[in-house]
């Protein structure tokens, strides 16, 4: 049961801050009313609002107390649920090129073992399917994506790594999630994308955004040293293709 | 281009503004000041838009050269008199701007009555803005400079090397520095994950500021919180000042650099004009809670900057003499002070 058709419920996150909650779990229909959301409030550009930000099955809107206050946004969401996302409304699909080889996948054959499968196979399911963002957080330019092929959903790791090499494309449970900077972590590190996702060198330096299309395409690992090159010197870019949202 | 040299570091001084809260949707902390009452005011005894970034000082400050003609400062936030170095130095008072020529050397001594402090630059400084802010963010390397905490050596880039003349100004010890009573907290988004008893413990309970404070947290020691429902909520936002309470029940209160969203449920937020009071806490310090509404806590956010306000327009001149570069001794600076007070 997700609960997609009832009204969200709003929490208060201090005097600044304003927690509008769809659901209590990790799923697409209550992701896809959050997304929604953000992208209708962002459209109308409110008096005082400072940030809107999607989780997984929340919005939290930041704002100055200054200039607005929970009752003035709480009329504002209420006023635009039910809001049609417009035809002209499209989001952004990019194909993230990953390497599941060597050191670029320090756990792939463990999770292959969890899972059942042959690591080819393990490659295969998460390359294989469209990944949506459904929220940026923790650390700067960090994607949660889901959902996870059933198949693949292993748990967290027991001993979380210290130090996770930057770009790592790893999983946990419904989620894939790619390290933007090099930061402890407990996830399954199963490959590793040449793609800078946080690079200040660049404008804008944050890859992805929440609601984002994403699939990973293999590479082998010759072909991920050339192209971490080619990002390295700036000479690359990741093009991405207009979807309707 | 010259600046400011830092012969001295002190304790993990970084460059600070009103951080970058508007790209939280991109997982970007948004960081900036601790303190922002303090900042603003730094600022404004030296002319600059509230919001230009300054030198955030955190218990140790730093001590600095002037290598360029002239540079206009003031620190903000501790009333620790400042020491101008060598022949023609003497003490140098908080919450005052003072013009400082080439060679000239300032220190700034372990901070006696808060944790942090804020000197500001006419003009501020002359570094890379990254989403629009100059505010550091040591842990992804963002903003500041370099991304960094400044280190011995370091020369801090001005934007304005010559400052003209002109009457300094000077503020009375401002009011906001000596606030007391309970920090005020509103109830939730987590707070049906605890025990009702466990809840009003904390209200009734005086906590400590542990050592293990940073710009990203502060833990508390006192009575732990009792989870109702387990301590892992699915990742939600997170707002400045939240309390969140992992699974040892001992609460973290999220500061200036916080993590964008986390998983684990948090109990109540301090009120936004009680954050900058968190801000000045150092560890050891004893602290207090009470619970206020949301309605409440946005009435509190608007009497404060009235109040702020208030204090802003009682900044005052000085008088022309107060040109460090030719005051000979302390006992001609005292003077000064009480006349322009």
């Amino acid at each position: 049961m997700t609960g997609t058709a009832e009204k969200p419920i709003f929490l208060a996150a201090g005097d600044a801050a304003l927690v509008v909650q769809f659901g209590e779990a990790i799923d697409s229909a209550i992701n896809q009313r959050v997304n929604d959301l953000a992208r209708a409030l962002r459209s109308l550009a409110l008096v005082g609002v400072v940030d809107l930000v999607p989780t997984f099955r929340s919005l939290m809107i930041h704002y100055d107390p200054l200039r607005t206050d929970q009752a003035q946004l709480i009329a504002a969401v209420e006023g635009n649920l039910h809001v049609q996302t417009a035809s002209s409304e499209r989001r952004r699909s990019w194909i993230i090129p990953s390497c599941y080889e060597g050191e670029c996948a320090p756990d792939l054959e463990a999770v292959a073992r969890q899972a059942g499968l042959s690591p080819a196979e393990v490659i295969a399911a998460h390359s294989g399917v469209d990944f949506d963002v459904y929220m940026m957080g923790f650390m700067p330019g960090f994607p949660y994506m889901a959902s996870m092929p059933p198949a693949l959903r292993v748990p967290r790791l027991t001993e979380p790594r210290v130090r996770v090499p930057v770009r790592s494309v790893s999983i946990a449970a419904e989620i894939t999630v790619v390290y933007a900077i090099e930061t402890p972590g407990g996830l399954s590190l199963i490959g590793r994308t040449p793609v800078p996702f946080f690079d200040l060198r660049r404008d804008p330096p944050v890859l992805l955004e929440s609601g984002d299309q994403v699939r990973f395409e293999a590479i082998s690992l010759a072909e991920y040293t050339a192209l971490e090159a080619d990002y390295a010197a700036h000479t690359k870019t990741l093009e991405f293709t207009w979807i309707d949202a | 281009m010259d600046g400011l040299r830092v012969i001295s570091a002190g304790f993990h001084p970084t460059i600070q503004d009103y951080g970058r809260p508007s790209v939280q949707h991109l997982g970007i902390p948004a960081a900036g000041a601790m303190d922002v009452p303090s900042l603003r005011l730094a600022n404004r005894l030296v002319g600059n838009p509230e919001n230009t970034a300054a030198i955030e000082i955190r218990l140790v400050g730093p001590t600095l050269e002037v290598l360029c003609d002239s540079v206009r400062v003031a620190l903000a936030g501790s009333c620790t008199t400042m020491t101008l170095l060598g022949d023609d130095g003497g003490p140098l008072p908080a919450h005052q701007s003072v013009r400082l020529s080439r060679g000239q050397k300032l220190r700034v001594p372990p901070l006696s009555d808060t944790a942090g402090a804020y000197l500001a630059v006419e003009g501020g400084f002359d570094l890379p803005p990254v989403y629009g802010s100059l505010a550091t963010f040591v842990r992804a390397g963002i903003g500041g400079f370099e991304g960094r905490a400044l280190v011995d050596g370091d020369v801090l880039p001005v934007v304005t090397d010559a400052v003209d003349r002109r009457p300094e100004v000077v503020l009375a010890t401002p009011s906001f520095l000596a606030a007391e009573g309970p920090m005020r907290i509103v109830l939730g988004p987590q707070d049906d994950f605890f025990t009702a008893a466990s809840i009003d413990r904390f209200f009734s309970s005086e906590f400590v500021v542990g050592a293990a404070v940073d710009r990203m947290g502060m833990r508390l020691e006192g009575p732990a919180f009792e989870h109702s429902r387990g301590h892992d909520i699915i990742s939600d936002g997170i707002a400045l000042g939240a309390i969140q309470v992992p699974g040892n029940g001992q609460p973290i209160i999220l500061l200036a650099d916080h993590q964008t969203t986390g998983g684990y449920p948090k109990v109540g937020t301090v009120i936004s004009s009680d954050v900058h009071r968190l801000g000045r806490l150092r560890p050891g310090q004893s602290v207090r809670f009470e619970r206020i509404s949301a309605a409440d806590g946005e009435r509190q956010a608007r009497a404060a900057e009235t109040d702020l306000q208030t204090i802003f327009r009682q900044i005052t001149t000085a008088g022309p003499q107060l040109d460090l570069g030719r005051l000979q001794d302390s006992n001609l600076i005292s003077g000064v002070v009480l006349a322009g007070a």
